[in-house]
């Protein structure tokens, strides 16, 4: 290292470690042998250390300057997770640029608008396909000047001079860099806490994205206190295969890594994540419910179809695991015999359940997004894998609330994480102040004001309440939460929720929102009952036949009552218990415009189309005849008619029913 | 079409008043034409004209009664199929010929064996030269694997496998040996739109990339004129026209073979 290098070295380090490229320099002075990012490619898993990941960067950065990088630039980058893309943010933010990660599934249209907004005029694109689409957005207008790609296949006819091949660009950089020393150090050392690191679009679900501003001091800090919540090391391995446009994934993948200095591993393909994830066998590890629901289902699918033996030695230990998994991994009192068992459970199912899972070394585990089933939560703890909740938001970067170790209770999202301050407002939404507060929303000062109050304050839109515990728990959107009409809190959502953990449940629909008590119309789940029917002989022919079973009934009796059980124990809920309910004659079906297209209950649209159940459900009548017009499949309109019994479901009086004043 | 990488260049191989007869039926009825270097050739025509009877002469697997075959300037009355692989002829078959509880990689790695040089006692104690050479041949088939995207597949058991998917790992199989010339049989058949326009991409892209001469038969004919440099049209063992896929397309005698004609 010459002079000038040097000095402006100890320039950047003035400020203290308070951008990603500052953390990169220091990390690949301190360990630049340290593994930093890995990818499966032909087979074999390629490694970088931070030596080498920052020799990356330097010669990238130096050739995007070349192709006219500025400072305030944006550069999109869109693809699955790679080491060069995730190295491009890294480039970008040395340039004082602002990388811009776009869905890499999203079509044409959607990309558009945010390609614009944001005056995107640089893009990182994987490969042909996300090529293809930044010249199909030039077409169409947009600014995009300069495109990069990773992968060259299939792109040997593309002559547009402003398409540049990753390595050209870096040995561009190269070049640049030996010509112009210090260049790239003076670049380091300008960047400061407070300046943009990314630009994040959330898909609003209602109306046009929002691009959410985060600075380098909101990451630094926020990946900072949630890697000392957890106790995250340099030793940690996490396998980065969700959406680099996500914020979760730019903390776990990214700002965790640059702060801890632990490897980030990238999946060959889409489709071999699972794969990747067992042969990779990470220490740390995020995905959303479904994932873990999806896992979990793979496994119990291979137990049926598996030995007698095997069979019976699973359903045995997971029993055992049941009785005290959960206790054992919170460190509570077990009794000896019990823990005899569980170690032998430990030596025979679930250690090798664990490898083959690619959870063998797994020592955090985190899931958010939506409610995971208790089920499948506790499934994963017993069997020792510390499975968490966090709750969080773009505009928080990522952490609001976390479960801390040893304080687990599936329906709460744990307790406000480092750092952040948590209100509830007397409308009953979340709000939060914490180091993560997003800037503001880019370009949209009137959204930034709805959202963010002068002194830091964020609006959520969720509703929830702190349990006694002091966990929070969150209940549904702030919009849907309602009131009986003894001014008792009723959230449908997690009422819906709580019921459609049972398989037998496909969908549910609670209603109670200036009522006098609450109510629901339940859809059987075809297969699930279908099953259970065959098994107890119960014959039918239809879904309208099965969902007519007096049998049937009495299933779902039982599991609304199990939930009453279950509110009741919580004070500001136990209104919310479920008196009267029917199960309905047809499956609620987008088709019919009853759910959208990702399956979600239209409830205004439902209370129309059956107002007169409803009336049903909150009169004294015992049965109702009821016609429906449904689409069938073929697209020919048909009227369903039936007789719907209006069932009972007992409730369980708490001990001092709470009412509201307000 | 787009300009290739590689300029069609000179003859490859060479099929001159090739006849073929199973007894008292001909297959093939003085048949002669070329295919030349890098260049996309699809042999078309209907239901028993002899498409793959032509393919099974080249590669060796029939013997013509008559006629003689010239490849990269050697001419022979007769080739054996071990000679036609070991001189770079490669192909698949009309309906899979895969080891159906072998996996993907395994499979791959068989088109190999012909570049295996290490002796039996070497490579089943995976001593020195013979780990060398497994290590060597892996990572080629590797990249065939990363060319194919069938990454995902790798360790499956290719008769778990759709059948696009199996079709794709012959692809992958014939590849192996390092091809000069491959012959497809029928690479399309039994394929959904989507499979069928990714092997079109991959038939392209080996005769691009590599510069593989390709023949090939197929009955989708919007396929065949899309990449095919030049087309062959047999018909009742005979060839009824040689050329451009457009010339092809407007030639009366190739619309009578496909359409039939009214005989008042």
């Amino acid at each position: 290292m010459n002079d000038t290098q040097a000095e402006a070295a100890r320039v950047s380090e003035a400020g203290g470690l308070d951008t990603f490229p500052k953390l990169l320099g220091d990390l690949a002075r301190r360990s630049p042998d340290h593994p930093a990012i890995r990818e499966k490619d032909y087979g074999i898993w390629q490694t970088w250390t931070w030596g080498q990941v920052a020799e990356e960067v330097r010669a990238l950065a130096c050739g995007l300057a070349v192709i006219g990088l500025k400072r305030g630039d944006k550069i999109a980058i869109i693809g699955d997770n790679r080491p060069r893309l995730y190295w491009t943010m890294t480039a970008a933010q040395v340039l004082g640029a602002v990388p811009v990660p776009l869905y890499q599934d999203a079509v044409i249209d959607e990309m558009v608008y945010v390609v614009d907004h944001a005056e995107v005029r640089f893009a990182m694109a994987e490969d042909q396909e996300q090529v293809d689409k930044m010249l199909e957005l030039r077409r169409r207008g947009s600014q995009i000047e300069q495109i990069v790609y990773d992968d060259d296949r299939g792109l040997r006819h593309y002559d547009q001079d402003f398409l540049h091949s990753f390595e050209e660009v870096q040995a561009a950089g190269r070049e640049y860099d030996a010509a112009n020393p210090g260049f790239y150090e003076a670049a380091i050392a300008k960047g400061k806490s407070e300046d943009t690191a990314i630009l994040l679009y959330t898909s609003g679900t209602t109306g046009q994205p929002k691009g959410v501003v985060l600075s380098f001091g909101n990451l630094v800090q926020t990946a900072k206190n949630s890697i000392g919540f957890d106790g995250l090391t340099e030793d940690e391995d996490v396998l980065a295969y969700l959406p680099m446009a996500w914020v979760g994934d730019h903390l776990f993948s990214y700002g965790q890594s640059y702060v801890a200095g632990f490897c980030v591993s990238c999946p060959e393909s889409r489709d071999t994540v699972l794969h990747d994830l067992r042969e990779l066998g990470p220490t740390y590890f995020f995905a959303p419910p479904a994932i873990f629901e999806s896992i979990l289902t793979t496994v119990m699918i291979r137990m049926e179809d598996a030995g007698w033996i095997k069979r019976k030695m699973f359903s045995y230990f997971m029993a055992v695991a049941k009785r005290c998994g959960i206790r054992i991994l919170d460190g509570l009192p077990v009794s000896f015999g019990n823990r005899v068992l569980y170690s032998l459970g430990k030596v025979l199912v679930y250690g090798p359940l664990c490898n083959t899972l690619g959870f063998s070394r797994i020592r955090l585990a985190y899931t958010a997004g939506e409610a995971i089933g208790p089920d499948i939560f506790d499934f994963y703890r017993s069997i020792g894998i510390n499975l968490k909740q966090l709750y969080g938001s773009t505009e928080a970067s990522v952490s609001i609330t976390a479960q801390p170790d040893g304080e687990v209770l599936p329906d709460t999202v744990g307790r406000p994480s480092p750092g952040v301050e948590i209100k509830i407002t007397d409308a009953g939404e979340v709000m939060f102040r914490s180091p993560g507060v997003f800037q503001e929303y880019h370009k949209d000062p009137e959204a930034t004001a709805q959202t963010k109050t002068e002194d830091g304050w964020v609006h959520t839109g969720d509703a929830g309440f702190f349990s006694e515990n002091g966990h929070l728990k969150i209940i549904d959107r702030a919009k849907d939460v309602g009131k009986l009409n003894d001014g008792t809190l009723f959230a449908p959502k997690y009422v819906e929720n709580k019921l459609k953990f049972f398989p037998e449940i496909r969908e549910a629909v609670a209603f109670g929102h200036d009522r006098d008590y609450c109510a629901a119309f339940i859809n059987i789940d075809l297969e699930a009952v279908g099953n259970w029917a065959e098994r107890n002989n119960i014959a039918y022919a239809s879904y309208q036949e099965l969902a007519a079973q007096p049998e049937v009934h009495q299933v779902i009796k039982r599991h609304i009552e199990a939930v009453n059980r279950d509110l009741a124990g919580d004070p500001q809920l136990a209104g919310s218990q479920i008196k009267r309910f029917l199960v309905l004659h047809k499956e609620l079906d987008p088709d019919d415009g009853e759910l959208t297209r990702t399956r979600k209950v239209r409830r205004s649209f439902v209370s129309e189309k059956y107002a007169k159940l409803i009336e049903a459900l909150y009169s004294g009548t015992e049965r109702t005849h009821v016609e429906t017009e449904m689409i069938f499949k073929d697209g020919r309109k048909g009227i369903v008619a039936a007789d719907i019994e209006i069932l009972a479901a007992e409730t369980v009086e708490t001990a001092a029913p709470l009412k509201k004043a307000s | 079409m787009t300009q290739k990488a590689r300029q069609i260049g000179d003859t490859l191989l060479k099929v001159e008043g090739v006849s073929l007869s199973f007894g008292g039926v001909k297959a093939l009825t003085d048949v002669s034409f070329e295919i030349r270097e890098h260049e996309v050739l699809a042999i078309i025509g209907p239901n028993g004209a002899g498409k793959s009877s032509m393919l099974n002469v080249i590669n060796g697997f029939y013997h013509p009664q008559e006629g003689a075959i010239t490849y990269k300037g050697e001419t022979r009355k007769q080739m054996r199929p071990y000679a036609a692989a070991k001189s770079g002829i490669a192909r698949t078959f009309q309906n899979i010929a895969l080891f159906k509880g072998m996996s993907t990689l395994d499979n791959i790695m068989t088109g190999r064996l012909l570049k295996m040089h290490c002796n039996f006692l070497l490579q089943a104690l995976y001593l020195g030269p013979a780990r060398e050479e497994e290590l060597r041949h892996r990572a080629s088939v590797e990249h065939i694997i990363d060319f194919l995207e069938i990454q995902s597949i790798r360790r499956t058991p290719v008769g778990r496998l759709p059948y696009g998917l199996q079709k794709r790992v012959e692809l992958g199989r014939a590849l192996a040996a390092e091809p000069d010339l491959l012959l497809l049989d029928e690479p399309m058949a039994g394929m959904n739109v989507e499979e069928k326009e990714d092997m079109c991409r991959f038939i392209l892209d080996v005769n691009d990339e590599f510069g593989t001469t390709i023949a090939l038969i197929e009955h989708d004919m919007s396929v065949v004129m899309d990449i095919s440099d030049r087309v062959v049209v047999l018909d009742y063992g005979r060839k009824i026209a040689d050329g451009p896929p457009d010339e092809v397309r407007a030639n009366p005698e190739v619309i009578e073979a496909y359409l039939g004609i009214s005989h008042n």
